[in-house]
Parts: C-alpha cells; structure tokens; sequence
C-alpha cells in the first residue's frame, strides 16, 4: 500500500487522546514546532501503522506527535508541537 | 494485519453469553463535572472520561454483501451528536484484544447503531458483519470526535461520501429536522455497494437530495454519474459556494482530498469543509 493511502487525520485518534488528555482533543489547534503553521488536531496527518501513532503536520510533514503503547503504558512524544491551544 | 485472524473472541462470542452480566453492568462510571446525562444532541464538549461499556447487539440490517448494520444497546451511553463515532473493543479467550473505530449511524434519538464494512483480511470487521448475532455482547466507548459534527443552524448542508465514508453522513441526515436543506452526493463502486438505498430512496426529496456516483459498473440505463468525482461533476451538484454550505466530506484519503481540493477550486473556504478519511484498518 502507498503512503498516501496509509495516511489518515486526526478524527482517527480522537479516542485515544481523550483518553489521554481527558477532553476532546480534534478540535483543539496544535501549532508545529517546525514551520509554524497552526492547524486543528482534526486536519493533522495521522499514521497509526507504524508500532506506534505518527501525527504530522498536515503543511510540512514534520513529526508533531508519537504515541506508543504498551500493556501497562503509554509514552507520549509532543516535543514536535509549539503548542497547543484548547476551546474551553 | 492478518496476525490475529481466525481469534475466537471469547467475550465478543458465544461465550459472552455466559458471563454474568450484573457484573459486567456494574463498571464502574465515573463522571466528571460538566458531564451532562442528556439523552440527545448536548453532548457537551467537556465530556468525561472514556470508559468502555458493554454493548449488546439487539439487532442486525444487511445493507449489502459485505456491510451490516448492528444496534446495541449500551448501558450508561451518554448520546452523540451525528458525526460522531465509538471504539469498539473485542476480547478474544486468551486476553488478547483488538480495538477499531467505526462512526455512529443513528440520529442521537434512535436506537445506538454503527454501520460496519467487512475488510477480507480484517480482524475485527468480519466478526460484527458474519458472525455477531442478537445478545452478543462487546465493549464500546465514547462518543469521540467534535470536528466531524453537524450542529444545525439552518444554512445547507453538502454531504460528500466515498463507499462506507457514507455512514457519518447518513446520521446527520438522520437527525435532520428539514429546516437545512441537504445535498448527499455518494460515490459507490456498483449500485450494489450502495448502503443505506432504501432509505435514502424513501428520504429523497424530504429535505434531502442524492446524487449516486457509481466508478466501477452500472445497471442498464443508468441516470446517474458514473465517474469518480471531480471539480465538474462538484460544480453540477454542490451548492454555490455563495451560499456559505457546511460541508462534510469522508471517505479514503484519496477521495476526501479530490473531492476538498475539487470544492476549493470552486470558490468553497477550506475552513468551511469538514473532512474525514477512512482508513483500511478492519
């Protein structure tokens, strides 16, 4: 399968990070630590094939976000990401 | 992922029947301030924490050879709004679990129904569309997702769907109240692919217009189009961008991106088209 058809977006891991941050996260608006650009988590690129979630930005392709799971945890890598702003 | 076809999912199969289901009801759910217990639609942004419930099929629909419809019935389910979908958790005899997510078909005052595409080397997919029956139990979560929702507000709506990227779609013309007038335009391989047929046959015209695509094979005299969608087909069947329509978009990632780069050539706003890819993870 070709990379383009394996990409998916931020709709995809809509539960899983609920379940880590605790609030709905697809409308919050992530800014890349690389280009700058500020998108909402819903129109990032997502890739959940590799052995861990990939979440790139949707203009530059930069790794925003990885998350790794494992039985007993789960290891988060933000540091792609400048920031990230949530609708209260 | 074939790694785990042919798993005997002992909670999801027959064997589920045999827990004892007080205990299984009685999960703990926490809830978190703000969380409103509303049947319907305010389902509130701040929304509490995922806990998976169980499910039971209460009930099944063949909407083709290879989709099913199922309605479950989900103790402690908060509502969703259209759009919206649930995680799905199956639990085969040796611990070993497998989780996929599949968008919620219903309006938020139906029955909880999610609508499921069999994917052949699937693991999770070809158990909800063969093999689960009535009283069947799994665990769900959610609703999740606050992009992808339709919130009524009476300007027209544009819904664009590529095979089963129709199921989000169908919600929200489920939960219409007519008052926004609405345009599907589905994109299908055959006629026969078409999920939901019926009943958007029944629904067409009653604040609602279809207008089928079919990319791979058409019936003999075949009115509909029968290309895969681009910026001319768009400009026949969307609203005029003047208009200020929502859009909602799903499908694979290929078609979601023809079909929002079509509509942007149009004139549309990208902030005004919600889209959604699916992906062929079953």
């Amino acid at each position: 399968m070709e990379t383009s058809a394996m990409k998916l977006d931020g709709n995809a891991i809509g539960g899983l990070l609920l379940e880590l941050f605790g609030v709905e996260m697809t409308t919050a608006t992530g800014v890349c630590g690389s280009c700058g650009t500020a998108d909402l988590v819903a129109r990032l690129e997502v890739y959940v094939q590799a052995p861990g979630t990939v979440v790139r930005c949707a203009h530059c392709s930069a790794v925003l976000m990885r998350v790794v799971r494992s039985p007993d945890r789960t290891w988060l890598d933000l540091s792609g990401l400048r920031s990230i702003e949530l609708p209260l | 992922m074939a790694l785990a076809t042919g798993v005997r999912w002992s909670f999801a199969g027959k064997d589920a029947r045999r827990v004892n289901s007080e205990e299984l009801l009685a999960q703990p759910r926490t809830l978190t301030a703000g969380e409103q217990r509303g049947p319907v639609a305010q389902a509130p942004f701040r929304q509490a924490r995922l806990t998976w419930l169980v499910a039971e099929v209460t009930g099944k629909v063949d909407e083709t050879p290879r989709v099913r419809t199922l309605t479950l019935d989900a103790n402690g389910w908060a509502g969703h709004r259209p759009g919206q979908h649930l995680d799905v958790r199956l639990t085969a005899e040796d611990g070993y679990q497998a989780q996929r997510s599949y968008s919620i078909a219903s309006a938020p005052d139906e029955q909880l129904a999610i609508t499921v595409e069999k994917l052949a080397d699937g693991e999770v997919s070809p158990w909800l569309v063969d093999d689960a029956r009535d009283g069947d139990r799994f665990e769900v979560r959610g609703p999740i997702g606050g992009y992808f929702v339709w919130q009524d507000d009476g300007r027209p709506v544009f819904l664009v769907g590529g095979g089963s990227g129709v199921v989000p779609l169908m919600a929200m013309i489920r939960s219409s109240s007519g008052s926004a007038r609405m345009r599907l335009l589905y994109s299908s391989r055959t006629l026969e692919d078409v999920i939901y047929r019926d009943e958007l046959a029944e629904r067409e015209g009653h604040g609602v217009e279809v207008f089928y695509t079919l990319t791979r094979a058409q019936p003999p005299g075949w009115t509909g189009y029968s290309k895969r969608i681009d910026t001319a087909l768009l400009r026949e069947v969307a609203w005029p961008a003047a208009d200020r329509p929502h859009v909602f978009i799903c499908g694979s990632t290929r078609f979601v991106d023809a079909a929002a780069d079509g509509l942007v050539e149009l004139g549309y706003e990208p902030e005004s088209i919600r889209t959604e890819r699916f992906g062929a993870t079953g």
